[in-house]
């Protein structure tokens, strides 16, 4: 017997509550942008600048005691938060303690470190400080721009690609649909407030990669069937093809999630940002690639003689006179 | 139908064995990094030496003709300091312009009738704007500066001068040309280079990474230390750098070199030893400058400069020692010899040898690698504890190991004999993954073991697109052997168009990320490669020799 996480020959109307799912859609982004503007992200040091330091102690963490204890040195904004982690042993108390970058330092100030340290060692003199990173607000500038500019490439990029290989109609379903995943994954750091730097950027392209990766399928099939039934109308040739997908789309993104959800229990506390807002696209990004991506694909239309697909290769303008 | 030719699948068994032949060694970690590193100790053994017993122990553990390149593990995982340094090189530029005036001076005083006196003004620091009396001599006077200016030495040579002179009123302004300045911060970041570079040698980590990082930055990245706060303490410490007299030159390094003497080895020749006085003339504290230049044949030498108190102790050593070599020492190793051939007054001289432009240059470096030429101001500082790192190897191989059996069961279970199959390709897969890393010398980080648990749940997604498709092709009764040749055809755009958009996304974060972002980049990247390889390939052929042995009338995919 056969696990089939998909019942075979399905024909569900996945358009039959389009405008629903979409007004859902557009609902989330727009929610996830207000709560950007209003709550904003949790900035780590990468893009805020300053200093992080883990501590480790056989003793439990008390916030408040270590918040007493820094308190005296003046520091601004710094923030507690004790971490969690099932891996830990029971002797293993784990907190971050994150201050903000010193007023007028162009760079690190390792008095503020030696600082810090000492006057949690006033707590507990066999605490550990397992890692101790601090990042200068000249470089976390830096970083945010080149973030920015990473995200935008791949977008672009991609664009480009999908818009050689298919139709501009597939090509703005695909980045409208990869948008919408990267928007609502920002929004749920904010609305979570989990700690956002640099390798939730590399987790956001992964999420562009992989919604991309779901979207392209389906639309490969689309281009197919567009071939085979010339004159079925648009939304049944779109419901037919993502039918046929429907049991890959799942399977995929179970084994990836097997695999993601596995790394998000056992794999330790300092990735756990990372994957789970991997965890998180591989969500969003199966759900956008058939509820976005070809309700665009519905709504914008595409051209409907694929005959000859060989006629225009290469040249986009090619009928412009015809 | 269903052929492969036997060329092919050579090639593909050959490819994958050779990927797993590259992985081996990572399967015995810690037998072949003590290997690599026995075999680096005896490397710097003296010839003829005999090899300590526990060295040759580890270098015999792993056989010498198995593949010995392992994956280097980021600093994340192993433990050590991250620093990000920016070398302030304007600072440079006003030491340089600054150390121009005693010569601006000398060239307008011996025009003094036609000039007038002559008054440095205060001002910006990147000008030297000078006063002269007689508003007539503004030419003459222009064109003596002019003639302190030079060509600017540099391999590309484009024969550009150092300084641009102008007048302003009765001033003279000087500043350092474009051309001066670009030279003079890659000469200054390519010292500091050096400096860190040496100065981290000295402590004999393994596999430190030095770094230059766009027009002024040092990376550095230190696995093992114990903290950034140590490793900039090195970093800080100022080699010695030191001017002996000669005594003798001998083969003998145990030759006992006498009363107030030293012997010291020669940097680059083996097997040559110098026995000097110990006590320095001068010092590399006084040094200012040294660059790259050419003697009066044309031929490369190096130009280096003292400060005051320098330059008058190595004028009179000169002139009471004309035809002696001296020797350029530096951390008790002899850089070079030359004899002095003239009395150097005024605290600059020239040394010729057996120069190439490169090594002049080198020479330069080398000479100046006593002193950081400029300040370092640390932008960036991590630090990783090995407990940190062993904590995250250990969580990332479990998961690992989990999400695999996971995906494997997953597998087997929703495509029975076909997913064990793909799961065959899926373990090649992984193996591959690592051979590649290994064989390009790549640095595993925590983000890249993500990347590899990522790929392992994605590697299958090929797999399911044609299995997928052989279903679909099987409905409409075609024999199995039609149906699984149309399943790898009519999926195979799907493949590329999905994996080739994926890979563009893996492309963007190596060019643009840093550090543990392009570790994932990397195995993200080569991930898409080797699985998509096992799957159009690996598992194809499985499959078709399955089939060739079976011959079976119906197949349940």
């Amino acid at each position: 017997m056969r696990l089939r996480l998909v019942p075979e020959n399905t024909n569900w109307d996945f358009f039959r509550f389009a405008r629903l799912t979409f007004g859902f859609s557009i609902f989330l982004v727009a929610l996830s942008l207000v709560l950007e503007a209003v709550i904003g992200l949790n900035y780590g040091i990468d893009f805020k600048g300053g200093t992080t330091i883990r501590t480790e102690s056989a003793q439990p963490v008390d916030v408040g005691t270590y918040r007493q204890a820094i308190a005296p040195l003046d520091l601004g904004d710094v923030s507690i938060t004790e971490v969690f982690d099932p891996t830990f042993g029971p002797e293993q108390n784990v907190a971050t303690v994150k201050i903000q970058a010193q007023e007028g330092d162009e760079s690190v100030a390792a008095e503020t470190v030696n600082a810090v340290q000492d006057a949690l060692r006033v707590i507990d003199p066999n605490m550990t400080f397992p890692s101790v990173e601090s990042v200068g607000p000249k470089v976390s500038g830096e970083l945010i721009w080149t973030a920015v500019m990473a995200v935008l490439a791949a977008i672009g990029a991609v664009l480009f690609y999908i818009w050689l290989r298919f139709e501009w109609q597939f090509s703005l379903g695909a980045v409208a649909a990869l948008v919408h995943d990267v928007i609502i994954t920002i929004g749920v750091f904010s609305l979570l407030q989990i700690q956002f730097d640099l390798a939730i950027i590399a987790a956001l392209l992964t999420i562009v990669g992989y919604s991309l990766n779901d979207t392209v399928v389906v639309f490969d099939r689309v281009r197919e069937n567009l071939v085979k039934y010339k004159v079925r109308p648009m939304q049944e040739v779109l419901n037919l093809s993502i039918n046929e997908t429907l049991s890959r789309t799942v399977m995929t993104s179970g084994t990836t999630l097997i695999a993601l959800i596995s790394l998000l229990v056992l794999g330790g506390d300092v990735i756990r940002g990372f994957v789970f807002a991997m965890t998180w696209g591989v969500v969003v990004g199966t759900y956008s690639s058939v509820f976005v991506a070809s309700n665009i694909l519905l709504m914008l239309g595409t051209k409907r003689d694929w005959s000859k697909p060989d006629a225009n290769q290469g040249n986009q303008f090619g009928n412009v006179d015809a | 139908m269903l052929q492969i030719p036997l060329w092919r699948r050579v090639l593909i068994w050959l490819l994958v064995a050779m990927g797993l032949w590259f992985a081996m060694p990572n399967l015995n970690y810690t037998t072949v990094e003590r290997h690599n590193d026995a075999l680096a100790d005896i490397e710097l053994l003296p010839e003829g030496a005999d090899i300590p017993a526990e060295l040759a122990a580890a270098r015999d553990a792993w056989p010498g003709f198995l593949p010995a390149t392992l994956v280097n593990l980021g600093l994340d995982l192993r433990g050590g300091a991250h620093l990000l340094a920016e070398v302030q090189v304007g600072d440079v530029y006003e030491r340089t312009l600054d150390g121009l005036w005693p010569s601006v001076r000398d060239a307008l005083r011996e025009i003094r009738d036609q000039v007038g006196s002559i008054r440095r003004q205060d001002g910006k620091l990147d000008v030297l704007r000078v006063r002269i009396s007689e508003p007539a001599g503004m030419s003459a006077a222009l064109q003596a500066v002019r003639a302190l200016s030079q060509p600017v030495v540099t391999l590309t040579g484009v024969g550009a001068q150092t300084l641009d002179v102008s007048s302003d009123g009765n001033d003279i302004l000087i500043t350092l040309s474009d051309a001066e300045r670009d030279a003079i911060a890659e000469r200054t970041l390519l010292q500091s280079l050096e400096i860190v570079r040496r100065r981290i040698d000295e402590v004999g980590t393994r596999e430190p990474t030095i770094q230059r990082q766009g027009a002024d930055r040092i990376l550095i990245q230190v696995p093992g230390i114990g903290s950034a706060e140590e490793l900039k303490r090195l970093i800080g410490t100022t080699a010695r750098l030191t001017f002996h007299s000669v005594v003798s030159v001998t083969g003998n390094g145990d030759q006992s070199p006498g009363a107030r003497n030293v012997i010291y080895p020669s940097l680059d020749d083996d097997g040559q030893f110098y026995i000097l006085e110990k006590t320095p003339v001068v010092t590399g504290e006084n040094l200012t400058n040294a660059q790259p230049a050419f003697d009066q044949n044309g031929r490369p030498a190096v130009n280096f400069q003292f400060n005051p108190t320098g330059g008058r102790i190595f004028g009179q050593y000169t002139a009471e020692n004309i035809g002696n070599p001296f020797a350029i020492v530096l951390d008790e190793e002899v850089i070079t010899a030359p004899t002095i051939q003239s009395h150097i007054p005024g605290g600059s001289g020239i040394i010729t040898g057996n120069f190439s432009v490169e090594s002049s240059t080198e020479l330069a470096v080398l000479l100046r690698a006593g002193a950081l030429p400029a300040e370092m101001v640390f932008l960036e500082e991590r630090t990783i504890g090995p407990e940190l790192g062993a904590d995250s190897i250990e969580a990332g191989r479990i998961a690992c190991l989990v999400a695999f059996a996971a995906v494997l069961i997953f597998m087997a279970a929703s495509y029975g004999w076909f997913g064990l199959l793909a799961n065959v390709a899926l373990i090649l897969n992984v193996g591959m993954i690592f051979g590649l890393l290994s064989a390009i010398g790549a640095t595993l980080t925590l983000p890249g073991i993500a990347g590899i648990v990522l790929t392992i749940g994605m590697a299958v997604d090929a797999n399911v697109l044609v299995f997928e498709r052989i279903r679909e092709e099987l409905k409409t009764a075609k024999g199995p052997s039609r149906a699984i040749e149309l399943g790898y055809e009519k999926a195979l755009s799907a493949i590329i168009d999905a994996n080739i958009t994926t890979i563009i996304a893996a492309i963007i974060l190596w060019v643009m990320g840093s550090g543990p972002v392009r570790g994932f980049a990397i195995t993200l990247g080569f991930g898409i490669i080797t699985s998509v390889f096992t799957a159009i390939f690996v598992t194809r052929l499985l499959i078709v020799m399955w089939y060739e042995r079976r011959r079976p009338k119906t197949i349940n995919v």
